[in-house]
């Protein structure tokens, strides 16, 4: 690949969308793709641009107060930007919640005002 | 002794017993009993709090709690009768009889009689011991299993600097769930030179948090008087023998994933035939294990990667226990052995009655790129662009094609193909 010029960055990057796992040099300038190598299918170019700006689904636990079991696990109802994951991990470990909670209740809503909510993903009955 | 009579006994209440049970009653079974040794259903999904499950059998991507929520919510639709706190001590099949679950409930022993048994008890996670990790013994070693109920379900962080021994996929998800609750991962030790899991997990375990990965290297020895101290690291030559000085990780607990086993004693103590290359039974195509009648479906079958294949073989083996228990018999007659070819490292089920369609999973030893998958006798190949130890194959092979078998055994190689 070319070197970059100027305002332009390459990334690498690992594709994980079949076992193949190519390894993806992608050519940046902003978050704009410029060009990608090393994929060996049309696939890997869609992944390198969403990877670009990468997303994850955040999983943990939060307290819980009287209940059957100390903390219920959540899930952010959309991935969120990954940069975000240890900021949105502080708030969440603030916050604790009263049993009972059922799966699929909103734990914290608009988790950073990202329009995104983090959601419980089992019942924790109360005791 | 409480005694009971079914048409057909469920032994395990994971994602394949569950499947198991609620595919056995929409057929038609109309007695059916699924017993599990602890009061919450669902085997190890509650405890697996991270996506992943589901992609192929809901077509959706959820969590394990979810997952389970969801079978769960469909064999409460059904009248099959779940015992809960059950533990299954033995089974004791006596030809064209009963077949027999003895077992423990609050104190209280049973008996249950039944047509048919559905064996589907999961895996246990293999000791530090069984890994040759040397060494003291000193409080701070977990499995992967221990920290992840520890964490998930009580909340508590076992320890803050961590290093994780194996890079499967068991290994890989907790490295993230320590990363993500402020424990600082020293590092995922591998004594493969090929990571363990997922490539997925590999990126959003590992990559996403900066943690690094150990190929080619093994823990040798735990060390620390009360609580762990370090762990003795080694590199490995190509024969997995430790090589120099070695070198010390600082760490305050160590986790064990260094995989799984199926749990096979019951079956084993009623005389079943165990596979060396699954460590679980060998069965046929009806998922029905050496002794008649008993079927095997899930973890102890083979050790799956996804839940997806643990339920959809609880459900084929429900079909097959339905069959069974409607007409009778199975077809069972001129079933031929499957001969674990090149690059084959399992492969289930290990004998085909080529008589009806079959579903086969597989592992390979090494990883490979553009191959295909031959089941050589009957010229059936399988295009793949790569395989992986640590990625089940599944191909589905018609009786049409399986009808062509006129040797005595089926040969299955994973051969290069040129470029
Ligand atoms: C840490 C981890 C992460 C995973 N991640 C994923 C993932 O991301 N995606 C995915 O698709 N799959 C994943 N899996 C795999 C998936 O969870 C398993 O394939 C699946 O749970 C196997 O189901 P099972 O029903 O065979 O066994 P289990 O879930 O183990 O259930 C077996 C049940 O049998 C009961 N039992 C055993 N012996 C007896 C007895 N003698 N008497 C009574 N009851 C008994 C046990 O109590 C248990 O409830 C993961 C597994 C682990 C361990
Ligand atoms: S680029 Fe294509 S071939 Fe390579 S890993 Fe991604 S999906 Fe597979």
């Amino acid at each position: 690949m070319m070197p970059p010029a100027e305002g332009q960055n390459t990334r690498e990057i690992t594709c994980i969308i079949c076992p193949l796992g190519c390894t993806l040099r992608v050519l940046l300038k902003g978050e704009g793709v410029i060009k990608v190598e090393g994929n060996r299918c049309q696939r890997g170019i869609i992944y390198a641009q969403g990877e670009v700006k990468p997303r994850r689904t955040l999983i943990t636990v939060v307290k819980v107060y009287g209940g059957e079991l100390p903390v219920v696990s959540v899930k952010t109802s959309k991935p969120i930007p990954k940069d975000l994951i240890p900021e949105a991990m502080k708030v969440i470990s603030r916050v604790s919640v009263k049993a009972p909670v059922k799966a699929g209740d909103v734990i914290v809503e608009n988790l950073l005002g990202l329009g995104t909510d983090v959601i419980a993903t089992r019942d924790v009955k109360a005791v | 002794m409480r005694e009971m009579q079914r048409d057909l006994t469920i032994i395990g209440g994971g994602p394949a017993g569950l499947a198991a049970a609620i595919k056995a009653w929409k057929l038609g079974i109309e007695s059916i009993t699924l017993i599990d040794e602890s009061e919450r259903l669902g085997g190890v999904l509650p405890q697996c709090i991270h996506t992943g499950f589901g992609l192929h059998y809901f077509g959706e991507d959820l969590t394990g709690p979810e997952f389970a929520a969801r079978l769960i919510g469909r064999l409460k639709e059904t009248d099959v009768e779940v015992l809960g706190g059950a533990y299954a001590a033995e089974i004791n099949v006596k030809p064209d009889s009963f077949k027999e679950v003895y077992g423990y409930r609050y104190g209280e022993a049973f008996k249950i009689k039944s047509k048919a048994i559905i064996y589907a008890a999961g895996c246990r996670e293999r000791t530090r011991f069984e890994a040759g990790i040397l060494g003291e013994r000193p409080s701070g070693v977990y499995t992967a299993g221990e920290a992840q109920t520890l964490m998930d379900i009580y909340g508590i962080l076992p320890g803050k600097e961590i290093v994780i021994v194996g890079s499967g996929d068991v290994g890989l998800i907790m490295a993230r769930r320590f990363a993500l609750e402020g424990a600082k991962v020293k590092g995922v030790i591998e004594i493969m030179p090929y990571p363990g899991g997922l490539i997925r997990n590999i990126v959003q375990c590992l990559e996403d948090f900066g943690i690094p990965l150990y190929l080619s290297h093994a823990v040798a020895e735990v060390k620390g008087s009360r609580r762990v101290e370090s762990v003795k690291v080694m590199k490995v030559d190509g024969n997995l023998k430790p090589i120099g000085p070695g070198f010390e990780i600082k760490c305050d607990a160590v986790i064990l994933a260094v995989g799984l086993r199926p749990r096979i004693e019951l079956l084993a103590r009623a005389g079943a035939l165990i596979d060396d290359a699954t460590g679980g039974p060998i069965v046929n195509d009806w998922l029905e294990t050496s002794i008649p009648g008993v079927f095997a479906a899930g973890n102890v079958l083979v050790v799956n990667d996804l839940v997806d294949y643990a339920a959809e073989q609880g459900e084929r083996a429900a079909e097959s226990a339905f069959k069974l228990i409607s007409e009778g018999d199975l077809t069972r007659s001129g079933a031929k052995p499957l001969i674990r070819g090149r690059n084959v490292r399992l492969i289930v089920p290990q004998l085909v009655s080529c008589l009806q369609d079959v579903v086969f999973y597989g592992r390979v030893s090494a990883p490979e790129e553009n191959v295909a998958i031959r089941f050589e006798e009957i010229g059936k190949i399988f295009r793949l662009p790569a395989v992986r130890p640590p990625e089940m194959f599944r191909v589905k092979v018609p009786a049409s094609d399986l009808l062509r078998l006129r040797c005595e055994k089926l040969t299955v190689n994973v051969m290069r193909l040129e470029a």
